[in-house]
């Protein structure tokens, strides 16, 4: 279960801002998932390697060679803010 | 014909046979989908000028000779798969104006072989949802009775189906997305094994789980699109770099000696009766067909609905970390710095659901964390994985029920999410292990359908493919459409 101070740590963590009107039923509704997952605790695991990928395939290596061309111009129209070939932000270092 | 009930390769007859037109069949769904969408709301964008475009050219294809089993076939798409020039939305808001700038795989595929594209479907948000009500773009009514659910989250591509509004659609398995709605809306949905499909260009929820699969009328509709859909994509490092079987040759082999398995796991509390009826005469026929019938154990089957939502939501806050109003999709109005940019951009363009899901995946990945819960998750995947090794070793197919219930009423269960996540109670072990797994029509119960779920080994698609084609060879329950979708 999570407290309400954790909230806002993962309300950071996962770049959320969190709406004081749902605080409450924000915070419910993330311990009610916590509180089914808690089964998992049921579970003998000691020994037994974690399986990331079904088939445990591992990653392709490829030849080191350009296999990409230049999309920049398409890429950048679905971009909210594009500029001389930049992505606008807000200003971060005065 | 009655072109509003026909399969795949019944309309491939008719238009290699200039009974028709590549371009008067898409007409003809385009027509229906105009008139008859706006009460079920399946579609988020409706293609007609691209639709046309390649109907055209599927006429001269068809023409000189150079055609597929799908070319002039019109098909729906979830709208989770990029198609370059096309918006697509994953059903959010925060990609509501994002017109896709390259095609996915899959879909290439697709149009490769001559299919039509007639849209974009409708689904649950980033595909989290059981019941297509977590859509931006609003919830999607099931075509066999307008109050209730189609199921989620494919269920614009299942409703579509269901209300003859294409031949066949595309869809994604996270956790059951492609089966469950299936079985809710009286349709042959099938999720190949893990890595059978490129998922490059499919917009990613989770991406060890997520897999591509299809809506059809049939089995042998099924077998002809993933012919096409299936292969290695060196654009997708989880594809499997294996050859694809003709799936269609190994559909009329007789199930005499094949070896059946259900495990009472599934056939516990919380499964409607009237369900279970129909799933238990529903393997009675298979056992007249010549199958044999045993009991299977799946010990670690009671985990995998914690497990899925502890690794479905991690892997869904790592991948949703791209939205974050700089390169694509929703941006904020004025923000004051770079942080507010971020924060304000990605909690006024996702919902709810996927805002809680980002919240918990965060928890489970954070410090102190990860190993009592991710960690312990993927361990009690290899288990579940496990299971379904040693019961592949004493049968051939393992058989139950696709959902707990019938399609229930929309708004039912919005406000509980445990409820709405064991709609996935069935679906999701095989999801976790990344074995194919489908769901056919297996009768109705107060006339709404309900599904069987068969799953099988490792990229043993073919086998699932053949019961399910000689199950609807003997029975007619994939024949059963609702009333409004015949006419």
């Amino acid at each position: 279960m999570i407290s309400d101070e954790e909230l806002d740590l993962l309300g950071d963590l996962a770049q959320l801002s969190l709406d004081p009107d749902n605080r409450e039923s924000t915070l419910t509704a993330i311990n009610e998932v916590l509180e089914l997952v808690a089964t998992l605790n049921a579970a003998e695991c000691e020994n037994i390697k974690p399986l990331a990928h079904p088939l445990e395939a591992e990653q392709m290596l490829r030849p080191d060679a350009v296999s990409e061309t230049n999309q920049r111009a398409k890429f950048s129209q679905v971009a909210p803010l594009f500029e001389e070939g930049l992505y606008l932000v807000p200003k971060v270092i005065e | 014909m009655n072109l509003n009930n026909a399969t795949i390769s019944e309309l491939h007859q008719l238009l290699i046979t200039k009974a028709i037109s590549a371009t008067e069949l898409t007409k003809h769904f385009l027509d229906r989908i105009a008139d008859r969408d706006s009460q079920i709301n399946s579609f988020i964008t409706v293609t007609p000028d691209i639709a046309l475009e390649q109907a055209k050219a599927a006429d001269l294809a068809l023409a000189s000779d150079t055609h597929t089993m799908l070319t002039g076939i019109p098909l729906a798409h979830k709208d989770i798969f990029c198609i370059d020039g096309i918006r697509t939305t994953a059903g959010s808001k925060i990609l509501a104006d994002f017109v896709a700038p390259y095609t996915s795989t899959c879909i290439d595929n697709l149009n490769n072989a001559g299919s039509i594209t007639l849209g974009k479907t409708n689904m649950d948000e980033f595909a989290m949802g059981s019941s297509n009500e977590s859509s931006f773009f609003g919830p999607v009514s099931n075509p066999w009775d307008h109050t209730k659910v189609p199921g989620g989250s494919s269920g614009g591509s299942a409703a579509s189906l269901a209300a003859s509004l294409c031949v066949a659609s595309t869809g994604t398995d996270t956790g059951g997305s492609i089966r469950q709605p299936a079985s809710m809306c009286g349709l042959t949905g099938l999720k190949p094994t893990y890595g059978r499909i490129s998922r490059w260009g499919m917009i990613a929820f989770a991406s060890s789980l997520d897999q591509a699969g299809s809506f059809t009328r049939t089995a042998e509709d099924a077998a002809i699109l993933l012919e096409c859909m299936a292969g290695h994509d060196s654009k997708d490092s989880t594809s499997l770099n294996l050859d694809v079987p003709r799936y269609t040759e190994a559909l009329s082999r007789p199930l005499a000696g094949l070896k059946i398995g259900i495990c009472s796991d599934y056939f516990k509390e919380g499964l409607d009766s009237a369900v279970e009826n129909l799933v238990l005469e529903g393997i009675r026929e298979l056992g007249r067909m010549g199958a044999k019938v045993s009991e299977i154990e799946l010990p670690h089957t009671k985990f995998s609905l914690s497990s899925y939502y502890v690794i479905a939501p991690a892997e869904c806050s790592a991948n949703l970390s791209r939205y974050d109003g700089v390169r694509y999709g929703y941006r904020c109005d004025n923000p004051v710095n770079l942080e507010d940019l971020y924060k304000r951009s990605r909690s006024e363009g996702f919902g709810a659901e996927v805002k809680k899901r980002i919240m918990v995946g965060t928890f489970a990945l954070s410090a102190g964390y990860y190993d009592a819960y991710y960690r312990k998750a993927q361990q009690i995947r290899r288990l579940i994985k496990n299971d379904f090794i040693s019961a592949f070793k004493q049968v051939d197919v393992i058989v139950g029920p696709t959902a707990p219930s019938t399609a229930f009423p929309l708004g039912e269960k919005t406000n509980d999410a445990v409820s709405m996540y064991l709609q996935d109670i069935y679906t999701i072990a095989a999801s976790l292990a990344g074995v194919p797994a489908m769901s056919i029509p297996v009768g109705l119960s107060k006339g709404m359908p309900a599904g069987l779920q068969l799953i099988g080994n490792y990229l043993e698609e073919a086998k699932l493919l053949q019961v399910a084609h000689q199950f609807q060879q003997q029975t007619d329950w994939h024949k059963q459409q609702p009333q409004s979708s015949i006419r």
